[in-house]
Order: structure tokens, then C-alpha cells, then sequence
């Protein structure tokens, strides 16, 4: 069980460097970011596929990379497991001969039972004869990432894989691999930009942005309290206001804030250092806003209050609702309470939003979570 | 000479032969040197690539007349030779393959040059991070996966070899059995106004060129792209 630790720069375009200090642990974490936040180039650096222009890299005792010292391990040599965006398997190859690639310093035999216990792991024992453009897209997943394993990598890496599977089969795949590394404890980064996955994936999570990392901590935290835009658009909010702070009550932990251009005031949990004045942004998810047809009472939930019906629209087995209650609002509703509430275009509601559910954001200031 | 010579079974037999050679030589140069052209990151490699092309717009008779003074007895390479083996370069079917091998040079390395560049990056990242050396990266990996493009090239450096005239005139002459081969053939006849000789070895020629061209066709046609969408 060793840890991978990093601590480097390197120069991706005149205008643009990657810099970043991390330390992975045993385990899943996953790297989260948009395109061309830094997220690959940071893969290719601790894979020795590129070379950074300074800093350190070590597995464990080992040091892999080592600017200041002109200390470069070869790729080859650096018992990296890679799984790549689009896979990489031989296509000349069939799946057996692909997992026996990386075995080349072993006997047949032995190597043989390798494979056969990898391929029993990850469910492919039936496809070693087959060349992958005869198996399916997640077949060839499982495929690529025992193609990796049975090399008993010192580390693993996985530049966003499974993102044309869906989510089921992904999670599938990524249990099969928590379950082969509960015995190994390899550190394992999990590249992806959609949030979905990171939500169930991983132990760990961070946020890469700009060639810089902006979040770290686990899934739940990372996503559950945004610290910045990205994290929140990442996150699956649909509501994003931008808003002056009108009052801060510090005893009770909110704030009150007012939404440009509206009279809605919206409360919210109070922004470490936000005073009356300050500019933040509000971020809302469409599913945590309650829709009622008549004025309620008797309610926790701080913010209440009318607005109309614009649209309606399906989007798969949920209903978004345009909603202009003096700001425009997108909630989130289930066919059933659409069909309760008799919701459509034109009809008056009311919205209630927890005070919880509104997360307030630092404009522009990439603030890092784990502090 | 006869007013109809029969077959030149000997000129033909000499094209073959020297094909054979000029193509299992090219290989040998040309697989390294398309290796170089398509992985080099060298900002000047434009320039090999240009020197390598260069015999496709040469005049056969310039290419023709650099070689023979090259390979000429006042040249270092002709003495070299001349005190190797007793005999000059010049007029000799050894002379005739080393001018046929620069002549033919482009028609085997581009073809596997592209080969080469066509295979997906991230399969040969992939062997690496598997811990192949480089090595056993381009024999396991990039070869087989470039073997339409070494075909072609054998293929297109064997026919362009058979068809060659102008640098054969220039620096093999015209000896029957040591440098006289089918085009050169050809044209004796037609000076001598055997057209009937002429054209039958024209028909042979002729026929060979269409059966290697529909050869090399048949395989791009069949051959699956071993690059992954991206």
C-alpha cells in the first residue's frame, strides 16, 4: 500500500500552465474537471507519457520523477497501469493476446493463469479469443482495464473510459475494480468532466480547472457544498443568480440576498466573509425547488414565494418547468405531481426553497474546499 | 539482330532480378527511414523528407548522371569499390542497383511512412505503458499495423523498378544479360523498327503494371483502419 504523490509544473500552451500538488492514497479518486482543464495532461505527466518542467513524482519510496535531480523514469518502467479514453486495445490482437502484452517477462504458463484469473475478475473469460471490434463497448472496457490490471501496476490511471457507457454498467465495472483492489490498496485516479459518476465512483474526489486544483475531499463534499461555479456547474445545478448580500444574520449562519434585477430575495447559508454589499452567486438544483398551487404555510423553508408557469417540457422521466416568479427559476418535478398539481403553462404557483438548498458561490474567486 | 527477335526472356528475366534486389534493399533502408520521417519531432525533418522525394521530380537522366559521376572510377565510392572487387561501378548490374534503390527510393518509403503515421498514438503509448521497449513496440505493434503500407511499397518500387529507362540508359548502358532490361529492350526495337518484338514485350510490361496496380488497390480497399475514432 503506498501513496502517489506529485508535486509538479509543466507548460500545456504559451498561455497556460498546469501546476498542481496532489497525494492519492489507496483507493478511487476521481478528477474532476472540464475539457481542458489540465485533467489529461496531469494523467500523462505521472504516466511518464509527458514530461513536466519541474517537480517530483514518487510511488511510494520510489521516485519516478525528479526535475531537479534529472531523475526520468520510462514509461515502461514505471509499472503504470493506463487505461486510455479510447481504450488503446491492439485491434490485431484478440483480447487473450492483448492481456498477455504486458506479461512478456513471464512463462506461459504463468502468465496464462494470470490472465485466467483476471479474466474471471472482470467477466471476460468467455472473450479472450476475440479481437475487440468483435465484442461490445463495455465488454472492451473490461477488456482495457484487465489489459492494465494483470500487470499488477504499481499505480492506476484512467483517462475518462467508461464515458460512453451507461451509468449502470459503469458502476458494475467500477465495483469489479474496487473489488480487485480491496486486496492490492493501488492508488487508482479516475479522469472524468461529467459528475454523475464521480457522485458514485469514488472514496476521493478533486476539481481541476485551469490547470489548478480548486477542490479536494470526498465525492459528497466536493459536490454538495460548492465552492466555486465550476463546482456547482459541475455539480448539476441548474439555477445559477447572481445577487447582492441585502443582510447577514450571523447568530443563525444565513444571509439574505437580493437577485439582480429583481425584488426576489433569496436566503441562503452565510458565505465564509460575505457582508452586506458583497456580490455571490446563488446556485439552486431544479430538484431541490418545491412547487405548490397555493400559498403554504406552516413551513420550515425560508423562501416562498408566487411566480407563473412559462413551459413545461419532458426530459426523460422527469418534467422541467420554466418558472417566472420575478426571477426565471428551472424546477425539476415528477410526472405525478405534474399531473396532481394539474401544472402547466400559465398556471400560478408557489416556490419553496430550502435555505439549505441555496448555495451561495464566490463569483470569482476559485476558493479550495478542503480549507 | 533479327528483322522479328523472339521473347527477350533474358532482358525480362534481368528486370526481375534486379527488381528483386532494388525492393528487398529498400526495405531494409527505407523501413528505418520511414520510421524516422514519420515519428521525428526534429523541426527540420521536412528537409529528409524533401531529399527523399526529390527522385519522384528529378529527370530520370539528372538522377542518372549524379549517380554515374558518384559512382564513376574517379569517385571515392567507385575506387572503393574498384579495389574491393577489381571492376568498376559504372555499367554493372551492381551500379544498376544502387541507381534503381535512390530512383525507387520515395515509392517504398512514403507508402510506409504514411503506414507508420496512420496507427492510432495512443496504441503505441499503450505498448509502452504495457513495459515494451521501443523495440518491441514497432515490431508487435506498428508493423503489423502498417503491413498494407509495406506492401504497397514493395509493390510500387518492384513495378517502378521494371519500368525504369532514363537513369538505367545513364548508368548501366545498354549490355544484354548485365544491364539491359525490358524498357531498354523496347527501345532497341523500336530503333530497329522490330515493332512486332516491341510490342509483345510493351504487352508484358503493360500487363505486369495493371496486375500490380490492381493488387495494390485490392489491399486499400481491404484494409480496416487501425485508427480508433477520436
Amino acid at each position: 500500500m503506498s501513496v502517489l504523490a506529485a508535486a509538479l509544473r509543466v507548460r500545456v500552451a504559451p498561455a497556460f500552465d498546469l501546476a498542481v500538488a496532489i497525494e492519492v492514497p489507496a483507493g478511487i479518486t476521481i478528477v474532476l474537471g472540464p475539457s481542458g482543464a489540465g485533467k489529461s495532461t496531469l494523467l500523462r505527466c505521472l504516466s511518464g507519457l509527458a514530461r513536466p518542467d519541474a517537480g517530483t513524482i514518487r510511488i511510494g519510496d520510489r521516485v519516478l520523477f525528479d526535475a531537479a535531480r534529472r531523475i526520468d523514469c520510462p514509461v515502461a518502467q514505471r509499472q503504470c497501469g493506463y487505461v486510455f479514453q479510447h481504450l488503446a486495445l491492439f485491434p490485431h490482437m484478440t483480447v487473450a493476446a492483448n492481456l498477455r502484452y504486458g506479461l512478456a517477462h513471464l512463462d506461459d504458463a504463468a502468465a496464462g493463469e494470470r490472465i485466467d484469473r483476471i479474466a474471471q475478475s472482470f467477466r471476460i473469460a468467455h472473450l479472450l479469443d476475440r479481437r475487440p471490434d468483435a465484442i461490445s463497448g463495455g465488454e472492451r472496457q473490461r477488456a482495457a482495464l484487465a489489459r492494465s490490471l494483470v500487470t499488477d501496476p504499481a499505480y492506476l490511471l484512467l483517462d475518462e473510459p467508461l464515458s460512453a457507457l451507461d451509468h449502470r454498467s459503469q458502476s458494475r465495472i467500477m465495483d469489479d475494480l474496487r473489488d480487485w483492489n480491496r486486496a492490492r490498496q493501488i492508488p487508482v485516479l479516475y479522469v472524468t468532466h461529467a459528475h454523475r459518476e464521480a457522485l458514485a465512483l469514488g472514496e476521493r474526489a478533486m476539481v481541476v480547472d485551469g490547470g489548478r486544483i480548486v477542490a479536494t475531499g470526498t465525492p459528497q463534499e466536493v459536490l454538495d457544498a460548492p465552492a466555486s461555479e465550476l463546482v456547482a456547474q459541475l455539480a448539476g445545478f441548474e439555477n445559477f443568480f447572481d445577487a447582492d448580500v441585502q443582510a447577514v444574520a450571523a447568530d443563525a449562519g444565513t444571509m439574505s440576498c437580493r437577485v439582480h434585477g429583481t425584488s426576489v430575495d433569496l436566503e441562503a447559508p452565510r458565505l465564509r466573509g460575505a457582508s452586506p454589499g458583497d456580490r455571490v452567486r446563488l446556485a439552486v438544483r431544479a430538484g431541490d425547488i418545491l412547487v405548490a398551487t397555493t400559498k403554504p404555510t406552516g413551513l420550515s423553508a425560508r423562501n416562498i414565494f408566487p411566480g407563473v408557469i412559462g413551459g413545461l417540457r419532458r426530459v426523460g422521466p422527469a418534467i422541467t418547468l420554466r418558472v417566472d416568479a420575478g426571477a426565471p427559476f428551472e424546477v425539476h418535478v415528477t410526472p405525478h405531481a405534474c399531473r396532481a398539481l394539474d401544472l402547466e403553462a400559465g398556471t400560478a404557483v408557489w416556490l419553496v426553497i430550502k435555505t439549505y438548498s441555496c448555495h451561495a458561490v464566490a463569483p470569482d474567486r476559485m476558493a479550495t474546499m478542503s480549507s | 539482330m533479327t528483322v522479328d527477335a523472339g521473347m527477350d526472356w533474358g532482358a525480362i528475366a534481368l528486370t526481375l532480378r534486379l527488381a528483386t534486389w532494388v525492393c528487398a534493399i529498400l526495405l531494409v533502408v527505407g523501413t528505418p527511414t520511414a520510421y524516422w520521417i514519420a515519428f521525428s519531432r526534429w523541426r527540420f525533418a521536412f528537409v529528409v523528407e524533401s531529399i527523399v522525394a526529390l527522385p519522384l521530380v528529378l529527370p530520370p537522366t539528372v538522377l542518372g548522371l549524379y549517380v554515374l559521376v558518384a559512382i564513376g572510377a574517379d569517385s571515392p565510392v567507385g575506387r572503393w569499390w574498384m579495389q574491393l572487387t577489381g571492376h568498376g561501378l559504372a555499367f554493372t548490374f551492381e551500379g544498376l542497383v544502387i541507381a534503381s534503390v535512390i530512383y525507387s527510393l520515395p515509392f517504398m518509403v512514403q507508402p510506409i511512412a504514411a503506414a507508420f503515421a496512420r496507427v492510432d498514438p495512443s496504441l503505441i503509448e499503450a505498448s509502452a505503458t504495457l513495459g515494451a521497449s521501443r523495440w518491441r513496440t514497432f515490431r508487435d505493434i506498428i508493423l503489423p499495423l502498417a503491413k498494407d503500407g509495406l506492401f504497397t511499397g514493395v509493390v510500387l518500387s518492384f513495378a517502378h523498378t521494371v519500368g525504369e529507362f532514363g537513369v538505367v540508359m545513364m548508368v548501366g548502358g545498354n549490355l544484354p544479360g548485365v544491364t539491359r532490361t525490358v524498357s531498354i529492350a523496347i527501345y532497341d526495337h523500336v530503333q530497329a523498327f522490330e515493332y512486332g518484338a516491341a510490342n509483345r514485350t510493351a504487352l508484358v510490361l503493360l500487363v505486369f503494371s495493371f496486375l500490380v496496380l490492381v493488387a495494390t488497390y485490392a489491399t486499400q480497399r481491404r484494409a480496416w483502419s487501425p485508427v480508433a475514432p477520436r
